[in-house]
This record gives C-alpha cells, sequence and structure tokens, in this order.
C-alpha cells in the first residue's frame, strides 16, 4: 500500500488552516419535522498559505459554494476548524466576526445582483470603509479612487457618480473586485467571478484578479467549474464532488496527470476549439452528482465510476492517498 | 449544387427604443444546408438571439424595420401570413430551444404531457398516439419513460434541458434552433447534451442553428460558422478552416481569448467594448479594436470572397482597400 498522507499538514505560516469542517443543513417538513440532513460540506480539510491561489472545481451541488459561505462565515460550521490568521472562527464573538470581514474579501458571481441598483458606484464603495471605522472623508474618498484606478476604472471621475445598471457587465465586475480590495483584505474569495461574462472580458477580469493577488501578496481561493481556465490563475486545484476533496495538486500536475476518476472524466469533458471535435462522441460517466441528504456508502463517485471495483468502492470510503508527490487523490485505486 | 435548406439575405431588424432606433441586425445573409449545422457565434448584444427570433418570427413590439428574405426550401417565409406561418413552419418546420428554457417548463403539467404538447397544438394528433411519439423522442434526448409521469421540479437541470430538446425534436422539424442550449450547465452535463445533439444531427438529417459565445462548445457540432459581431455577420467559413484560423481580425482575436486546457500561454482578451447599436461607427464597426486597422477601415467594408467558400467583412481581403 502506497503511503498515506495527511492532506494538510499544519504550517507555521498557514494563512488560514481548515480541519474536518462539515457544514450540514436540517430539512424540515411543515417547518418543524426533521426530513434529512443535506451534507454540503462533509469532512474537507486543507491549509493556505500566503499568497497562494487556490481553484476550487465542481459541478453544481458538489458543496463549494457552502464551503467558501463557511469561510466568510455566512454559513456556521456544523462540525471542524477554520482558523484565520491564528484565530479560530468557532470562537469568535460578533466583533472578531466583523474583524474578519475586514481580511476577507468576497467577489461574487453576478455583477449586478451583488451591487445596489440604487447606489452610486462612490457610495458603494464607501460603504465598507464606513462600516469599518473610516470616517475621515476625504482619506475614504483617496481609498475609492486609488481602488477604482487599481481594477482599471479610469479616470475614476467618469466612475464615481454612475449608477451600477451604466456599466458593463466586465466593468460592474470591476467595481465588485474594488470593494472586496477596499478594506485591504488578506484572502480574496471568488465565486465563479466570470461564470456571467463573454470570453474576451472573462480573460481580463481573470487576469486583474491575478495582477492583484501578486501585486499584494494576497491568497485567493476562487470557485469554478471551467478547468480550462485555472491554468492561468491558481497555483494549486482542489477538485471536489458531492461535498468532499477527491483530489488535490498542483495546477500542472492535476491537469497534466489527472489520477482521479472524476477528475479524469471532467478534464475529458472539455472542448477546447478543435473542429475534429464535432466527429466523435465525448466520454461522459452516465447518471448524476448524488444525493448530498443520503450520499452513497464507499467512494462517492462509485455509482458512476468507470473503473469501480465492486465490494470495495461502493462500501469502504476511500483514504487520501499520493500517487504522484504533491497529489492527492482519494480513490481506491491508488491503494 | 443541392438547394441549401435555408436562405438568409439581407436580412435587418431594428427596434425603437426610449434612446433611439436599435440596429440590432444590419443586412445579415447566410445559407444553411441539409443535416448541417451553422454556429451564430458572437459575443453578448451581437445580435444572435434577435436572428433566431427574426427567424420564428418572435419579435416584440418595437420593431421599427424589419426587412429581408428568408428562404425555406426555396419558399420565402418572411412573406406568409402570419396564421400559415404558425400553421405551416412554426414547430412543424422550424423549432427553437430557447436560452434557459428548461427553467420555462410548466411546473404543474407532467414532463409527458409537455413534450406531447407540440403534436397536439400544431399537428393535430391524438392524445394517445402523441404520448407514445413523445415516450420516442424522449428516449432519442437518452430520458427514460418512467419520467413521462414526473414533474420538471423532480428532474435535474441536465434531465430538463434534455425534456425540452425532445420537444423541439417531436414534430421532426427540418431545422432546430438552439440558443445557448448548455450554457448554463455543468461541464459534464453539457457533454452529455452536446453528445445527443451528435446523435440526433447523424442519424436523423436534422439541420441545426447554433446560438452560443462559447468557441469550444460550438465546435462540438457544426459544420460552418458565421461569426457575428455588433448586429453584422462578419466572417462565415467551413468549421474546418474557421476553428483552425479564423480570417476576420476579430475572428482572430477572439480565438485568442479563449483559455484551453494544455495551453500555458495565457489568452489576451479584446481591449475596448463592442459600440453602440444606437449609433453604430459608419465604417467597420470593430475598427476601434483591431490591430489592423487601417485607413480604408472608416469607410464600410465589403463582403469579401475568400478561398474555399470563406467570406469575411473587412477591408484585408478587398483589392480595392490596399489601394
Amino acid at each position: 500500500m502506497n503511503e498515506q498522507v495527511h492532506p494538510a499538514s499544519a504550517s507555521a505560516q498557514a494563512l488560514l488552516t481548515v480541519r474536518d469542517l462539515r457544514t450540514w443543513f436540517t430539512l424540515r417538513k411543515w417547518g418543524f419535522l426533521h426530513a434529512g440532513t443535506v451534507h454540503a460540506v462533509d469532512g474537507v480539510s486543507f491549509d493556505l498559505a500566503r499568497g497562494e491561489a487556490v481553484a476550487i472545481v465542481g459541478e453544481s451541488g458538489c458543496g463549494k459554494s457552502t464551503l467558501v459561505r463557511t469561510l466568510l462565515g455566512l454559513d456556521r460550521p456544523t462540525e471542524g476548524e477554520i482558523v484565520i490568521e491564528g484565530e479560530s472562527l468557532g470562537t469568535m464573538d460578533a466583533a472578531a466576526l466583523r474583524r474578519l470581514r475586514a481580511t476577507v474579501g468576497y467577489v461574487q458571481q453576478d455583477p449586478y445582483g451583488a451591487l445596489p441598483p440604487f447606489m452610486s458606484i462612490s457610495k458603494i464603495l464607501a460603504e465598507p470603509l464606513r462600516i469599518h471605522g473610516v470616517s475621515d472623508r476625504r482619506e475614504r474618498d483617496r481609498r475609492i479612487r486609488a481602488a477604482l484606478e487599481e481594477v482599471g476604472l479610469t479616470p475614476p471621475d467618469e466612475f464615481l457618480e454612475k449608477f451600477p445598471h451604466m456599466l458593463s457587465g466586465g466593468q460592474q465586475q470591476r467595481v465588485v473586485i474594488a470593494r472586496a480590495l477596499i478594506l485591504e483584505p488578506a484572502l480574496i474569495v471568488a465565486d465563479e467571478p466570470v461564470s456571467m461574462l463573454d470570453a474576451s472580458v472573462s480573460v481580463g477580469i481573470l487576469r486583474l484578479l491575478r495582477r492583484i493577488q501578486h501585486e499584494r501578496a494576497l491568497t485567493l481561493v476562487f470557485i469554478t467549474h471551467d478547468l480550462s481556465t485555472v491554468r492561468h490563475f491558481a497555483n494549486r486545484v482542489f477538485v471536489m464532488y458531492a461535498g468532499r476533496f477527491v483530489e488535490t495538486g498542483a495546477v500542472d500536475d492535476l491537469l497534466d496527470t489527472p489520477q482521479h476518476p472524476y477528475t479524469q472524466a471532467l478534464l475529458a469533458a472539455i472542448a477546447d476549439p478543435d473542429p475534429d471535435n464535432a466527429g466523435r462522441e465525448r466520454p461522459v460517466p452516465g447518471g448524476e452528482p448524488p444525493s448530498l441528504v443520503r450520499p452513497p456508502p464507499g467512494c462517492r463517485f462509485h455509482p458512476r465510476c468507470p473503473q469501480v471495483m465492486a465490494g470495495l468502492c461502493d462500501r469502504e470510503e476511500p483514504p487520501a492517498f499520493e500517487p504522484r508527490r504533491g497529489q492527492t487523490s482519494w480513490c481506491w485505486l491508488h491503494r | 449544387m443541392a438547394e441549401p435548406l435555408l436562405v438568409v439575405e439581407d436580412l435587418s431588424l431594428h427596434y425603437r427604443t426610449e434612446a433611439g432606433i436599435l440596429r440590432a441586425l444590419d443586412s445579415v445573409s447566410f445559407e444553411l444546408g441539409r443535416g448541417e449545422a451553422v454556429v451564430l457565434l458572437g459575443e453578448s448584444g451581437c445580435g444572435k438571439s434577435s436572428l433566431a427570433k427574426a427567424l420564428l418570427r418572435l419579435l416584440p413590439r418595437n420593431v421599427a424595420h424589419h426587412s429581408g428574405r428568408v428562404l425555406l426550401d426555396g419558399t420565402d417565409i418572411m412573406a406568409l401570413s402570419d396564421e400559415r406561418f404558425r400553421r405551416d413552419i412554426r414547430w412543424n418546420r422550424i423549432s427553437i430551444v430557447m436560452q434557459a428554457a428548461m427553467n420555462a417548463l410548466n411546473p404543474v403539467v407532467k414532463v409527458g404531457e409537455q413534450v406531447a404538447e407540440p403534436l397536439l397544438v400544431h399537428a393535430g394528433w391524438k392524445r394517445a398516439a402523441a404520448a407514445e411519439k413523445a415516450a420516442q423522442a424522449l428516449a432519442r434526448v437518452g430520458v427514460a419513460a418512467d419520467f413521462m409521469d414526473r414533474y420538471p421540479f423532480e428532474l435535474s437541470g441536465g434531465m430538463r434541458q434534455r425534456v425540452v430538446l425532445a420537444m423541439a425534436l417531436i414534430t421532426e422539424p427540418a431545422l432546430v434552433i438552439l440558443d445557448e442550449p448548455t450554457s448554463a450547465l455543468d461541464l459534464l452535463t453539457q457533454a452529455g447534451i452536446m453528445n445527443v445533439l451528435k446523435r440526433i444531427k447523424w442519424e436523423t438529417g436534422t439541420s441545426f442553428i447554433l446560438i452560443t459565445h462559447d468557441v469550444g462548445t460550438s465546435s462540438e457540432l457544426v459544420d460552418h460558422v458565421a461569426l457575428m459581431y455588433a448586429g453584422q455577420i462578419v466572417e462565415t467559413s467551413p468549421a474546418r478552416d474557421f476553428f483552425r484560423e479564423p480570417a476576420h481580425p476579430y475572428g482572430r482575436a477572439l480565438m485568442a481569448s479563449v483559455p484551453r486546457l494544455h495551453d500555458r500561454a495565457d489568452p489576451v482578451h479584446i481591449e475596448g467594448n463592442p459600440p453602440n447599436l444606437l449609433d453604430p461607427p459608419e465604417g467597420c464597426r470593430f475598427a476601434a479594436r483591431c490591430a489592423q486597422r487601417f485607413a480604408p477601415c472608416d469607410r464600410e467594408p465589403p463582403f469579401a470572397r475568400l478561398a474555399g467558400g470563406r467570406r469575411a467583412l473587412c477591408w484585408l481581403f478587398d483589392e480595392g482597400g490596399r489601394e
């Protein structure tokens, strides 16, 4: 048997440590009867070093959005521990949670939905500053202009008094990024930041995020379902399926030599522009992701896995294996 | 050469808005052969969805100008009366899968009944026969017969999209228009739907117009590419040529902006924004963002003919432009 590894070993420089995190939701019938539990995040552990860019990849309903909502303090963890800059999220009081929100910037998926339509750009950007105690008007103004310049909305005067609907989708997303940056956070969490945008616009947004991440040595967590962009914007990738990680690794390793059958299936489904695509069918595993109320026993991918081993994968949960150095895969094939 | 199934000639469509006349489509022309698929490829606001709606005459009330010809099997379907178009063309000869149609299924009607509906409404079938045909149509898109009695909310997004596809196919139309059929779906679901479409194209010889901004997905199905920009078709090429190397500078810039899985070079984004269609520039509409802009681009470019049946709306390929 290969050496089993602990996927996340504590490191002195970790900005963020997550240990065995579970975020469950209770389903109620008629408002009070227990009707089941959604295991949205079900045992996830990792460390993030300062300055790292990580992509969390998975399909709808795999728990990736719940994972970041938990990191942001928007959903309460059921079990497990989240430590940000040495402080545990579980023991934080209201004041500490407010400080946390200043260290973590959030870039939402739908920029138009994330910006209040009745507020001007300058008001939108002033709000976090006011909430977090920047009371000097001139100081606020200076920081708002600096943030607009940093995200490429120049000259700032042209944007300050506009309302969100007067901007293009790409410009709106730049405002959302400016708002996430304005309190100078240590960590930025971006939830599918470009899925609503056209390709030529989205590349500009992703490059902006990467440039800011480099210049400010920020830690960046970005959620995506699009594996073809991650090489350009992440150092590490976590692949998530049905509430758990199935594979993690450095971005080039994971994309070039995927180890887990689910990662392999995702990569095989990507269509790069190629005239030969039209002449052949693409291999796609049958079925659909499982219910998070009653996830399957054993490996959660086993009902769809082309390499399933009866008697093992459908019974025993696979532990973490390290089939290649630095690449962790939760799959019995590596035993 | 056999007569094409669909010929679109000089189609223009302008809308009246509070801010003025919006030129959604200007002199759009393309052809589609039987059993072939073409993609209308372009970004938000380029007019691709307006074109689909114009082909099916599903237009809003604020149309200011609508001209051109659309020939289906040689008949100008723009000239038909509304009643004849509704009876003979829409859904019987041309059907459409609207963008996000899977979210527009009736929540209180069983899946099987909804799939059968076009036969009952547009083709006058009897209920029992229509139900049988619906089961076949669902099987064709990979939905098991026991889904017939379920309601849409009981189905995943991918399954609902297959149901919508079955509805579009049930009358065996010659042409199916697919408006962003996979854009809201997950990767594996997308690939599954594209496999279904490929198989239908190979087995039934149905023609498709695919409307999308997704270059990679479009290469999964099509034989031809019609590239759209700011209300115009700026290039028509066989897919084989286009996906190797587009001719129009916008096509080249668009291809360079697409991230590829095994490409270490960064994608390059296109600076600037498309022009405002309330007041488009007089010359080439892409000129302001074009790396190869030169003097003639201030004038309206010709739809130049290139080798291999390609065409591009660009002065670079015109003798007159070089003088």
